[in-house]
């Protein structure tokens, strides 16, 4: 088994409201100043800068989580969480199809960038991606398994664009593995007052949409980075261990 | 007012629950935030969302809603229209937007419940 520290939701220039500063080389540096073993690279309703990350991260020790955070049709936000490249551009495929035609407007929402590994910006995404896809948080969760991957229901904590806010509980017979705490709320100050998620896997990330705000906010003890992995750490499975350290 | 003549006046179709066509409508409600209604609907209200998720019965029986008109053309799958159906909560849908369809309960009677919790 290895120990490893994790942050499993990043945003990257690819979000139209993440800052500038985050670009490949340097989500990775700071990744590393943090001590992170894992990284998933979460932009909203895309993936196309997780291979950028990824390549950065070459060498470093760090694995990239291939991810998105997914704006379902009820307004849930919903990380998806893959171990290949190959797995999210696919899952972005299905995500595309299911957008709505709108262009992004950079000055109202921010400029969305696709860029390598260096940070050059390669092209701009022109799609409207903080917006809901017509996909409802059922057959996103399903789909995703589907995949090869594994859903959980972002900050939950927030009064918007999750879960609770949205759908007012956690729908009967949800497939997701894990539900989200942000950085805004104190894990067991939450739990106090939803007393009956007790049973639920949890996890604690930084959302981060700046360098400053990325965080070892998970510590696993896994046979391998994967999300596979992740999941059974998270249900305490099989040995594995899931900590939140938020 | 009953739901009945609510499906008639706005000219809805109802596509789940008519065992509560019956029921007396107290007042009105709208929000998409489930959330919300938990906190701000009332019982024998009309609820007014374009949520389609099978959770909108669960709420709407917790609260003893009189019905749910789904807006905007939304189709509630058949999950939702089974929970409906065991529940009695009639379900009528609507091409028009939220706000249309509120402006149009407001011009046949309906007002907010005056015990609406305002937290």
């Amino acid at each position: 088994m290895q120990t490893l520290l994790a942050d499993l939701h990043v945003h990257t220039v690819l979000s139209p409201c993440a800052e500038i500063e985050m670009i490949p080389p340097l989500i990775v540096k700071r990744g590393h100043d943090l001590g992170l073993d894992m990284i998933a690279i979460t932009d909203h309703n895309a993936a196309g800068n997780v291979v950028a990350v990824e390549r950065a991260a070459e060498g470093s020790g760090i694995t990239v989580i291939a991810g998105m955070e997914l704006q379902t049709r009820e307004e849930v936000h919903l990380l998806c969480l893959f171990d290949t490249v190959d797995q999210v551009h696919a899952w972005q495929e299905v995500v595309f199809a299911h957008l709505p035609a709108r262009k992004n407007e950079p000055k109202v929402f921010g400029v969305q960038l696709i860029v390598d590994e260096t940070g050059d910006l390669l092209e701009r995404n022109e799609r409207l991606l903080l917006t809901s896809s017509d996909l409802s948080i059922d057959e996103a969760v399903e789909m995703v398994r589907g995949m090869g991957g594994i859903p959980i229901a972002a900050h939950v904590d927030r009064r918007a664009y999750s879960l609770l806010a949205s759908l007012g509980f956690v729908p009967e017979g949800l497939d997701v593995a894990a539900l989200e705490i942000s950085r805004r709320s104190v894990p067991e100050a939450f739990l106090s007052v939803h007393e009956e998620l007790r049973e639920w896997p949890f996890i604690t990330s930084s959302d981060a949409h700046r360098l400053s705000e990325m965080s070892a906010s998970m510590r696993f003890c896994l046979q391998k980075p994967s999300v596979r992995e992740i999941e059974l750490a998270l249900r305490h499975r099989k040995g594995r261990r899931a900590e939140m350290l938020a | 007012m009953t739901v009945q003549e609510i499906v008639e006046k706005l000219e809805l179709k109802v596509v789940a629950g008519r065992s509560g066509l019956h029921k007396e409508v107290t007042g009105g409600y709208a929000s998409d935030l489930l959330s919300c209604v938990i906190a701000g609907a009332s019982e024998g209200n009309v609820w007014v969302t374009l949520q389609a998720h099978p959770n909108i019965v669960a709420v709407a029986d917790l609260l003893e809603l009189a019905c749910i008109v789904v807006s905007e053309g939304m189709e509630p799958d058949e999950e939702t229209l089974g929970r409906a159906n065991e529940s009695g909560i009639p379900i009528l849908l609507a091409e028009e937007s939220t706000f249309t369809l509120v402006g149009k309960l407001f011009q046949v009677g309906i007002r907010e419940s005056e015990d609406a919790d305002q937290a």
